[in-house]
Order: C-alpha cells, then structure tokens, then sequence
C-alpha cells in the first residue's frame, strides 16, 4: 500500500486515502473543433503506460480533494515526487538515468 | 497415558502444570509450555495427518511456521473450528482438541490410501487432469469426489463468536523476529531513541537461543534473551508483539502483523471480566525501516520413503529435545551435509539415547562439532547418506551408502542401520518471504547455497536472513542492522551496544546436497518427497521437465510445488535444485519462484477485524428515515443510502406485493397526490463569479441566460461525449448555483467539477461544496399537490407567478425552505427543501395536512414507473457510459453553438459518434400489455433468424404501468428514432419470443400539459 505526500496537506497519508487519475500532463487542446479526428483522439485515449518511471495524476479523495501529480517507477513502485498542480516533474526517466550516470563514473574513479 | 518420549529433565516447560487435551477424539496429556507437536511427539504419537494426494502417513517433520505434514483443525465446537492451523506453532492449552485434516475413517487406517499404493506409482503431475479429462462434460461430476479425497480442513459452518482488531501503527524501526539477531538490532535500535516495534511468530521470543547449546558471556544463552526482553519491555518506545507474525510486507514499507492474543489460551477467545477478549490482532505496521531478522529453516535431504513418521529435520530434533525435553525416538541416525546439524546427535546423545550414525556426505568433515561427537564415540560415516528410510507407519531403518554428488550416483555397498529416527540437514534456506512479497527476486550465493533477500529499499536483512549463521557474527550483524535502520529513520546519533560474548567454532564447509542420489534411477525409486505438503516427488519434478516445462514458475504450477498454505519453505529450493540438474544449469540460472503474503495462514476473522454486519459497510439515512421505518417501507439500498422501495399497506388483513403496492401508489400520484423522500439526490452548491462559465463548460446545454428563480435540466459528458450524470441545477443568484446530481453519481460529479476546474480552467474563480446531507428533499407531487402545499407555505402558488421550472423561497410548515416547481413524474411537482434538521417536522405537518388528499408516501419503485411513463431516463440505467445525449434524442438539450467547446462535444463529430446506426433510446410497447418485458432482454429484428441472431438493442427499463394498464419498456435499437412504429422481438432463455413496437419514449401526457397546470 503506497505511503502518499499530499503536496496541498503536506502530510504523508496511506493510499486508501487516494484516488489515481491516470497519466499527468494531459492538457486538452487550446482549440477542441480544430483538431482533426486523429488528434482528438489521440488526446482522448491514447496513454504512455511506459515500464519506468510514471507522471500520474491522483487525487486526495478522502483529504484536501486536490488533484496533484506523482512521480511513480511503475516496476518498483517507487515514488520519487510528489507535485502541485502546474508544476514539473523534477525527476525523469531522462534525469534518472543521467544520475545513475554520474554515479557510475564516479565509482569507477 | 504416559508421555514415553518426556524427559524427566530440561526444557522450558511447566512440569507443575499438566495439560490435558484430545487429538483424533483420544484424550493426552502434555505441559504448559508445550505446543501442540511437542505434546504429541511427547506421547509418541508418530502419524499426524494422511498426505494431500497419496493419502500417506505422515508425521511431524519440523518444529516451527515451516511444518508441511502437522496442519491440523482446531476447535472443540462448531463455531471454534479453525482449519489449517500448524501443530508445531499451536500452544497448548488444557481442553484443546485438535483431529487431522485427512484420512478417512482414521489416520492410522486411511481408506484413500489405495490411491496412493495402487495409483501411486502412475500418478505424475496433472494425473487428475490426465486421467479424467474425458468426456470433458464429466469433469463437474469427478471433480466433486477427487475434491472430497482432497482438501486441509474445514470452514465452520457457524458465526464466529469472537472479536478482532484491526489497528493503525507506525515506527521507526521495525524488527520482524525476535532471535539473536532481531534482539540486537531492536536493543540497538531502542537504546538509540528509535520507536520499536518488535515481533516474533512463537509462543516465546528468543528464536534459535531458546534451544541453543551455546554459551554467551559463558553463561546459558536462553539467561541474555530473558535480561534483554526485561531491558526491551522497560523502555517506552518499545513495543513487543509475542505471537505476531509479520504475514506480509507491501509497498512503502508497509507491513501486516498477525498478533495472536488468545489462542494459547482457549479455541474462542475467553472472557476478562465479563467481556470477550480481542482474539487477534491485525496491525497495520508502516515503518520507517524494516530489519528481516526472519533467521534460516533447515533444508530436509531428498532420498527415498523421507516421508515415512520418523523423519525429521535436525533443528526440529535439537529444539524438540532442548526447548520442550522431548526426544521424539530411541535410536538416531542423521544424515547431513554441514557441521550445524552435528548439534541433533550431540542433544541425543545428552538426553541418553541411542545416535546410531551420524552419515556425513562430506570426505573429511573435521570442524569443532564433528570432533564433539566423535569424542563422545558416535560413529561418523563420511562420503556417505542415507538414501533410502525403511518402514510404513515409522522409520524401521535407514540405508546407508558411499555417493558421489558430481556425478549424483551410489558408489558403494548399501548398508542397513537399524534405527526408529532419520534426522537430515542440508544447509539452511533463509527465510527471505517477506523480501520477494513485493516482487523483488532473491539472490543466489554460492557460498552460502542459499537465497538471499534481493534489495528492498528500507528494509535490512540481519543475521539469518541473509545467511550469517555464527552467533557472534548473527550478534553483530543485528546490532548493525538495528544501528544503520535507526540511522536511516533519522536518528542522529546512534548508541552502541555491548553484545555478550559468543564462543567461536571451527567449522568445515557445507557441501551441496538436496536430492540424494539412489541405487535406482528418480522414477524408479521408492518416492523422494521434496514438498511433503502438496506430494510433490522428485519424480514429479523430472517428469515436469521431461514434459518440456523449463521455467521454475511453470514447474512450479505444473506440480503444485510450493503451493498454498506451505509456500515452499522447506522443499523450494530442493525443488529447484532438482530442476536444475535435469536441465543442466545452474541453481542461480534456473531461478527461483517468488513467495507470496501470507507467509502463514491468517483467520479471515482477523483480516476482517470490525468490518463485519452492521459494520460491513456505513448506511447512510434521511431525516425522514425513522418515519419511513415506522410506515412499513420496503428499503432499497443505492450507493450506501437506504431509500424506501415502496410502503406495503395491509390490505384485508394481507400485505400488499410490490407490485400491488406500486399500482396504488402510482395511481395516487396520477390521480391525487404522493409524496417521495429525495433526500439522497446529490446536492452541490456552486459559488463565484465564473460559476455560470464553468456550467456552461461541463454541461452540453447553455447557462448564460438563466435567471435567478430559475431551474433548468442539464446533462453532463465525459470528454468521449457519452452521457455521464443528469439533473437539474437552479440559479439562486448571479454567483450562485445549486447543481443536484443522481443518487449514485454525487461524488464523481463532484470530484469531475473539482478535476476541470484544478487541472484546466484553474483561472475560473468557482468554488463546489457538498450540501447533500445539509438539505432534505420532499417531492410533493400529483393534480392536489398545489391545494396541499397552500395550506403549509406563504408561497404564492398561483400557476402565473410561481411557473413550472421556477424555484421561490419561503416558508413550509414555518421553518425556511426552497421550493423548486420541477417534475420527474410529469405531474404538477414541488420539491421542498429545507434544512435536514427539520425535515421531519415538515413531513409531519404535510402529512397532518395531507390526510384529506389521501397523501400517499411512494418510494423508488413507483418513482421509477412515473418517470419511465414519461420517457425520462436515469443515468446509470438507461445509459451505461456508450450512449450520447444525441442517442437519446435529447437534441433539444445540446448547444451546438454555445462559445466555449465544452466537455463531450468535439466528440459527437468523430465518425463513431456520428454514425446513424447507434443505439439510439426508444420506446417498447408490447404486443401483450400483460407482457412486462426483461431488462437487460436482447432485440432481435427477424425472429426467425438462426443462432446466434444479430443484436440490435437492449431493454434499459421495463416495467407495468397501472394507468396505462399495460407493461412498457425504454430500450436502445440501433437506428431506433428512424424505426418509430416498426416490429422487433425479444427471445428469451425459455424459448418464447416477445413481440414489441418501437415508440416514442414519452407514454403519458406527451406535450407536458400536466406538470404545466
């Protein structure tokens, strides 16, 4: 059972107080009659669902009732953040990687 | 009956308090102290169950949670009995009563047997699949009895009387066991300032020190567990949990305790007083860090007939003999691979009876231990193991001989020894359960020959666990365990603690042995048990991979090793190793299955705890709901609301039918007037200056014009364009909205506004609360509802001024209401609203008023048939999330030019959504009025269609309308609104085929003349 930092109550809470949304950074188009049918429906139903790390969109159901963003490993389960509304991620599958870089060099120094 | 196997000496038991107790109706008797195993081993009780499949005898094999053979039911009543419970982790109390879980009529004379001696040699993995899959349709029928032969005991078939906990806790360190290592880190950890929670499965804490022979700080090591739980039970930030197993360990450190309170003391829990004691506990533990100080089982060898009573594991011999001063036999022969289980001959020797051999595979074992035993003349064969175990009901003797493990082949002559107890070690597994719960793999050390706990962040193996078996270095390793968990949890500055001194051994290394090699090949031998729990051989095991299953998992699932309630804690790893040498890898490469929570079997009274019956679930009432109870309402559960069906009246002495009821009830509405509790429709109130934007966004219908007093109909998309919630929501300002939502749908609706609104459109100055509970609804409705309603409000009724969609405020019954004119019946409606607290009151005074209208209370059910009349759907019922507003013909209801492209409308001109074939809502009139068709029924067009026939819609709602004195259905038919008029028909399971026309949705009163008056 995931153990949850709500960024709005700042408090870490067990996960049946939550609600998953799905992937985050889903922003509907500026312009929903000027988008060809593929384009409306790539934003309607089409999803990353990647083997690493996740952005996904929760809410604190039985809490603040904010939506707010988590950074998850969809493997390990691992969450490495937890964001506001509007905010990005500061962790990546592209800066997880570059970090595990960094200390590989610096164990083979 | 005497305890023949007791030793007048020794253990930790209470020779001053005997305890009686019954096992397969036979009355024993044991002491205080014992658990259930050591009592029978102490009555020389040898055969305890009848194997899974073969129906075999079988004895105990081990002495704690690793037990496959001991699993017996427990329980002197009905409402005691508690299957699978394991005879070696069961105190013993005085009364207990226990009986095997097979073996029919007896275990000592098993009927099912034959199984085992005639079918036994043709029963490979999937026999039963194999041999009774033909014909297919007898399956049912075999299954029913080869299930009856099968099975590890019983449900009770009566409530359980007893009381169970669920509690919430949290820590800094948790230790999961409470042996030397576990004892180090949690003393560590808890001298540092750390909040400790330490638990341990057995009936004492201490672990392997209970039953050591070795000395710390030259003193008995069983005297530094007693000062170090004293130390541990005097500090605040200490918890210890005795009788708790940590059963599974889930994401972010969370883990489930299983604390047992009471079932050392009695069956059911006993009373303390006057009130039943918790039985059990199940603690909710999330830790900051978690130290696996879980310690090693023992593996068993693998050689013939190691199933027979009398074979045992070499620690379970030791701890038998030292912890409980039991022997359970009188000559010994031990066969092993390691120093370790030199320990067993050496505590048979002590307690004075005969050690036969000790069989040693190794070619020159010459540690400290070796060099006690053969000190103490024991004769020790080397290069040597016992291959085979004579004897049926218990070992007669044990066969000897010289084996090569490289090439996995006899060598030498076979010899007989003479003996009534096999004990065999081949190293140690450590207990890495709790590690692989959440998916992480074990690791293979060679070293070691065992698996080791893959990585899990905050989470520490320590001693055992990951394979450090010497006492100082089990010491140490805990105390650093404790010290970096206490660390890492943020304790700044860690104390360090004086561990005891250990003695230090010379030892020799482990060879690797799991399946002995036999004069005859694996098939052919007497059967080699690996999983003595699921009779999953060696053989068994070959064969699997003979039949090409090369993944670990796929053997696993092929022979059941490792299964259920044993999760292959002694035979996995033997198993693998099995697997691995017929495909020629190695163990590492072949893998190893991942174990699953439970890690011992739990009471589902425990994993309930307090959510059962009236605790099940929360019910939620109206104001009104005590009157509705006194009236004899029929309730209906939506959501968690409880909401009249429909009020029965007694009618010459006879209860009405639903149905009889419903008639009356719709005809009072049509005719009179009825009165409804909507109290449970969701209420949402909507405030801001852009709260008329944010409606005109999620609703597919305009808001830019309402005025105030005004109420208007609104439907709601998903951004799919399928029709998700309805209602009606009323402007009460400028700024001010009241929303109301289906029954069911009032949170999602809810939580839908708040995701537009934070995710999107945060720049919307809107704010959304729940005012479900804070306002009770009464629909007063039918042609006198306006003549009630006069006489209990200052509202000025008149048809002109307060019109159909208006909403006034006022007074009802004295007390502050809005009173909005809307109708879900096409009746002339008023809906009262006021605040819940007086709700009743007013329901009162309505009906005081309402007795010369013949005020008729209805419920759900006749609600359901007044709308249906109508045409007016229920989301939920006569949509299911595929249907759009354009699909229920509700065109009037969408603003295709509205300025803002609100939620659901790009997606009615996608080419799906666009299509003219979709299910489109009609009506369904039955060529039969006495017809009331099935919802969820099939429409077909052509009735003589072979099968399968093409579907062409469903019925949504169906029901018999007393005013139109004939059934009526809402349906969806593809293409419906072009069919208007047209035959379709309904074939049902029992071979009649209805027959209906397609009609418009609107039965009564189709231009709104009614609810306008």
């Amino acid at each position: 059972m995931f153990y949850i930092h709500c960024p709005y109550c700042g408090e870490y809470r067990g996960e049946e107080e939550f609600s998953p949304k799905g992937e985050a950074h889903i922003t509907r188009p500026a312009d929903p009659d000027g988008c060809s049918d593929e384009e409306w429906g790539s934003y309607l139903f089409f999803r990353q669902n990647p083997r690493g790390v996740h952005h996904e969109l929760w809410v604190h159901t039985l809490g603040c009732r904010k939506f707010f963003n988590i950074t998850r490993h969809t493997v390990s389960y691992e969450i490495f953040e937890t964001y506001r509304m509007g905010e990005q991620p500061k962790v990546t599958e592209q800066s997880l990687a570059e970090a595990l870089n960094k200390t590989r060099k610096e164990e083979s120094v | 009956m005497t305890q023949t196997n007791r030793l007048q000496q020794g253990g930790r038991i209470d020779r001053s308090r005997t305890l009686s107790f019954t096992f397969n109706g036979k009355t024993y008797r044991g002491y205080d102290g014992d658990t259930l195993a050591s009592a029978l081993l102490a009555n020389g009780i040898d055969i305890v169950n009848r194997s899974f499949k073969y129906s075999r005898p079988r004895g105990i094999v081990a002495a704690g949670a690793e037990e496959p053979n001991a699993v017996v039911q427990l329980g002197s009543t009905e409402a005691a009995q508690v299957p699978n419970v394991r005879a070696t982790q069961q105190g013993l109390y005085e009364g207990l009563a226990a009986c095997s879980t097979n073996g029919w009529p007896n275990v000592q004379r098993d009927m099912m047997s034959w199984v085992g001696k005639l079918g036994g040699g043709f029963m490979p993995p999937g026999f039963y699949y194999k041999t009774f899959m033909a014909p297919a349709s007898m399956w049912m029928t075999y299954e029913k009895y080869i299930r009856k032969g099968a099975g590890l005991g019983r449900a009770p078939s009566e409530n359980d009387p007893d009381i169970y906990d669920h509690l919430n806790q949290h820590c800094d360190v948790l230790v999961v066991g409470a042996g030397p290592a576990g004892l180090a880190a949690a003393l560590c950890a808890a001298n540092s300032g750390a909040r400790v929670i330490l638990c341990d499965e057995q009936e004492e804490m201490g672990g392997s020190l209970l039953d050591s022979r070795e000395m710390l700080d030259n003193a008995p090591a069983g005297q530094w567990v007693t000062s170090t739980l004293n130390l541990l039970a005097g500090m605040d930030n200490v918890t210890l949990l005795p009788r708790t197993t940590a059963n599974g360990y889930h994401d972010h450190n969370f883990v489930t305790l299983h604390e047992r309170r009471t079932e050392h003391l009695s069956d059911t829990a006993p009373k303390l007083r006057n009130h039943r004691q918790v039985r059990a506990r199940l603690h909710r533990v999330r830790a900051g860090q978690v130290v696996l100080a879980t310690g090693a089982h023992e593996r068993p060898l693998v050689y013939a007939n190691n199933d027979v009573p009398g074979n045992l594991l070499a620690s379970a011999v030791s701890n038998y003999i030292r912890r409980y001063a039991v022997v359970p036999g009188n000559k010994l022969v031990l066969s092993t691979s390691n120093d370790h289980a030199y320990r067993a001959a050496l505590d048979w020797a002590d307690a004075e009876r005969e050690v036969v051999a000790i069989v040693d595979a190794r070619d020159k074992p010459d540690g400290d231990l070796v060099q006690q035993a053969r000190a103490k003349g024991i004769r020790v064969i080397t290069g040597s193991a016992v291959i085979e175990a004579n004897g049926t009901h218990r070992v007669t003797g044990a066969r000897v001989a010289k084996v090569d493990l490289e090439r996995f082949a006899v060598t030498g002559p076979v010899e007989e020894l003479v003996c009534d107890t096999i004990a065999t070690s081949g190293g140690y597994s450590p207990v890495v359960h709790l590690a692989s719960h959440i998916g992480v793999r074990p690791t293979w050390r060679e070293d070691l020959l065992g698996f080791v706990p893959g990585d899990v962040k905050g989470m520490r193996p320590a001693g055992g666990s990951q394979g450090v078996y010497a006492l100082g270095d089990v010491l140490a390793d805990g105390a650093q365990s404790g010290a970096e968990a206490a660390k890492a949890s943020g304790i700044a500055s860690v104390v360090e603690l004086s561990l005891p001194q250990a003695e230090v051994r010379q030892e020799s290394p482990a060879c690797a042995l799991y399946q002995v090699p036999h004069e005859k090949t694996t098939l052919r031998a007497p059967k080699q048990f690996v999983d003595q729990q699921n009779d999953v051989t060696a053989a068994g095991i070959e064969v699997a991979t003979r039949e090409g299953f090369e993944s670990i998992e796929h053997v696993k699932r092929y022979t059941a090793l490792g299964f259920g309630t044993d999760q292959g804690k002694l035979g996995n790893i033997n198993g693998m190793a099995i697997a691995a040498r017929m495909l020629n890898r190695s163990i590492p490469e072949v893998g190893t299955t991942i174990f699953r929570p439970n890690y011992t079997p739990i009471t589902f009274g425990a994993i309930v705890g307090r959510h059962a019956r009236e605790l099940f679930d929360p019910e939620r009432y109206t104001a009104m709901h005590q009157w509705h109870v006194e009236n004899g309402a029929e309730f209906e559960d939506v959501g968690q609301w409880k909401r009249p069906w429909y009020f029965p009246r007694k009618v010459n002495g006879k209860l009405e039918t639903m149905d009889e009821a419903v008639s009356r009830e719709s005809l009072a509405v049509r005719n009179g007037v009825g009165i409804l509790d909507a109290s449970t429709l969701g209420k949402i109130d909507i405030q801001g200056p852009d709260a008329r934007e944010f409606l005109g966004r999620v609703y597919t219908n305009k808001w830019a014009k309402l005025a105030p007093g005004r109420v208007r109909y609104g439907l709601m998309c998903k951004e799919d364009g399928m029709l998700m919630d309805d209602g009606t929501t009323s402007c009460l300002g400028d700024n001010h909205f009241l929303m109301t939502t289906t029954t069911g749908g009032a949170a999602a609706v809810m939580e839908w506004l708040e995701l537009w609104h934070q995710t999107e459109w945060p720049e919307l100055q809107v704010y959304f609360t729940s005012v479900t509970d804070h306002w009770a609804t009464m629909t007063v409705t039918g042609p006198d509802a306006r003549k009630l309603l006069s006489e209990v409000t200052d509202i000025d009724l008149d048809k002109d001024r307060f019109k159909f969609m208006d909403w006034l405020n006022g007074k009802v019954a004295d007390v502050p209401a809005r009173v909005f004119r809307i109708s879900f019946t096409g009746e002339l409606a008023y809906e009262i609203n006021v605040q819940a607290n007086y709700a009743m009151h007013v329901w009162k005074t309505l009906f005081e008023h309402g007795k010369k209208y013949d005020l008729t209370p209805y419920g759900t059910e006749t609600m359901h048939v007044l709308r249906a009349e109508k045409g007016l759907i229920i989301a939920g019922q006569d949509t299911d999330g595929s249907v759009t507003p354009e699909d229920l013909g509700m065109f009037w209801a969408i603003g295709y030019d509205k300025p803002y492209s609100w939620l659901g409308k790009r997606a009615l001109t996608r080419p799906d959504t666009a299509r003219k074939d979709r299910k489109q809502f009609v009506g369904l009139k039955p060529t039969d009025p006495a017809v009331v068709l099935e919802e969820g029924a099939q429409i077909v067009f052509d009735k003589d269609q072979a099968i399968p026939m093409s579907m062409q819609g469903h019925v949504t709602s169906s029901y018999y309308s007393p005013t139109l004195a004939s059934g009526f259905a809402l349906a969806v038919v593809k293409g419906g609104l072009e069919r208007m008029g047209q035959k379709v028909y309904l074939p049902m399971p029992d071979g009649q085929t209805h027959e209906a026309e397609i009609v418009s949705p609107v039965f009564i009163d189709p231009k709104g003349e009614r609810q306008h008056v």
